[in-house]
């Protein structure tokens, strides 16, 4: 019976040694491909990604509809959706990394830090690896963070035609923002 | 014996369990559930608002405006005397425009009988997925055109109604995939005037179009209308377009060969006059181009 006790006290504590998860559904993020040749901006923003941090681990994961990203311009969402990513055969872009440093951040009291992200894009299926800074803000127990990085296109496979080769960067700007809430389980 | 068993049993299956809970920490996404399908409009049957001739079940975005240039060129059959029909060109000049996802206009002039058309259409369903989705796309279309050729007969007593035609047509269309399109058409022309007197003035047909994408930015086409009542006895035949959509970016050029003249609904179901059967077939090219008017607001 003893031997019990101490197996259910260990698996209870083990769970609770899970650690804190943070998750929101409306990161945003970012998609900029314009050049100075561009005759209007390439732009596109997806408010809806969701993204899931474990504070005890570091580890971080992002997933966004490719079909969820607006552009000021119907046409250019339609050649995004249905020529270059191809947002119905391929339609999510995932990120699954960790924070490099993340012992260093308190994530009890409020502060700033600047922290290194590594992690493998999978978008167009095609998964590459990206590693970039990101600031990290912890306020009122909650977490902001932002990222920004660049992805050739070239590495996920998404051609440009070459009609249009100078007026669409080759490599996109891609910036994060998000604001996470603890996760209740 | 039995007591330690049975302890170690249930210690194992703990343990199985905690070990779960880790293995759920590879995919963090998962701890969120499943995301509930939300309903979803299924975009992009057509490359354009038309297939070839006949409207689509396609329409433009909300806030862009589609000028569009249709040309038809002479017969085949003419030879190398009319450079294969190239010689000639009839012409239909268009302006639509896109005022809601399921609502769009248009206005255009094609020089075949110095027309003037419009057109409006709406789809009360369109094509979507995930709850309370519908298969297909079911839009209306209802046009006008006017004659601007000048009186056949100055002399008689000439009504300015009789210029005018009249056309009511219902769109059911599916995408079936990303590549396969197909859509059926019941349509209704009306000319309040006809050459004679037995020729009806109502004249019922039923479009058959859709699309066959060959890449990305290329598909087949084809766009057939079959009059059902009304076709006058003789010298009149059932308009078939099949041609290529090819999109270079900002312009959609529609190539095709088709047996109609017209570029309107009125034109090209009740009066088309050559057959595919003797090469009286026509080099035609539609060409699109997409302008923005008003941006959509996506904001920072």
């Amino acid at each position: 019976m003893k031997n019990l006790l101490v197996t259910i006290l260990g698996v209870v504590i083990t769970m609770n040694c899970i650690g804190q998860k943070y998750y929101t559904k409306n990161a945003k993020i970012n998609f900029d491909a314009t050049t100075p040749s561009s005759p209007e901006k390439v732009e596109g923003i997806n408010r809806t990604a969701t993204c899931v941090i474990d504070t005890k681990s570091g580890a971080m994961q992002f997933v966004a509809l490719m079909k969820s990203f607006e552009f000021e311009r119907a046409l250019m969402e339609e050649h995004f959706n249905e020529n270059y990513v191809e947002s119905s055969k391929f339609p999510k872009a995932e990120f699954k990394g960790e924070l490099k440093d993340n012992e260093e951040i308190d994530y009890s009291k409020d502060g700033t830090y600047t922290v290194k992200v590594k992690g493998i894009l999978t978008m167009h299926g095609v998964s590459n690896e990206v590693k970039t800074d990101a600031k990290i803000i912890i306020l009122n127990g909650k977490i902001s963070a932002t990222a920004e990085f660049s992805a050739k296109l070239e590495d996920y496979k998404i051609s440009i035609p070459g009609l249009v080769a100078d007026k669409v960067a080759k490599s996109a700007k891609i910036t994060v923002s998000c604001s996470l809430e603890p996760l209740k389980n | 014996m039995k007591k330690l068993l049975f302890q170690s049993t249930l210690g194992m299956v703990l343990l199985l369990f905690s070990s779960n809970l880790f293995a759920q920490d590879e995919d963090l996404l998962k701890l969120l559930g499943n995301e509930k399908t939300k309903k979803e409009r299924v975009k992009y049957a057509f490359k354009s608002p038309r297939v070839i001739n006949g409207h689509s079940m396609e329409f433009l975005n909300p806030g862009t405006m589609d000028f569009r240039i249709l040309h038809r060129f002479g017969q085949l059959n003419q030879g190398y005397k009319n450079f294969f029909g190239l010689d000639q060109a009839s012409m239909r000049m268009g302006f639509d425009f896109g005022i809601l996802h399921n609502l769009m206009f248009g206005v255009g002039r094609s020089t075949y009988k110095k027309e003037l058309d419009a057109f409006i259409k709406y789809a009360p369903i369109r094509q979507s997925t995930g709850p309370w989705s519908s298969p297909v796309t079911f839009a209306l279309v209802s046009g006008i055109t006017m004659d601007g050729t000048p009186w056949a007969d100055p002399n008689r007593k000439n009504f300015y109604t009789s210029r005018l035609a009249y056309y009511f047509e219902a769109i059911i269309g599916r995408k079936f995939s990303e590549a396969f399109t197909l859509q059926i058409a019941p349509t209704m022309v009306h000319k309040n005037i006809v050459p004679f007197e037995k020729d009806p003035n109502n004249i019922y047909a039923l479009g058959i179009g859709g699309r066959l994408k060959l890449s990305k930015r290329v598909a087949f086409t084809w766009d057939y209308t079959h009059v059902v009542i009304g076709m006058p006895d003789s010298g009149y035949y059932n308009p078939l377009s099949i041609g290529f959509d090819i999109e270079t970016g900002g312009h959609v050029f529609q190539l095709h060969f088709s047996n109609s003249t017209g570029m309107n609904e009125k034109a090209f179901i009740t009066e088309t006059t050559s057959r595919w059967g003797k090469a009286e077939v026509r080099f035609g090219f539609n060409l699109s181009r997409v302008f923005q008017i008003k941006k959509k607001k996506v904001g920072k």
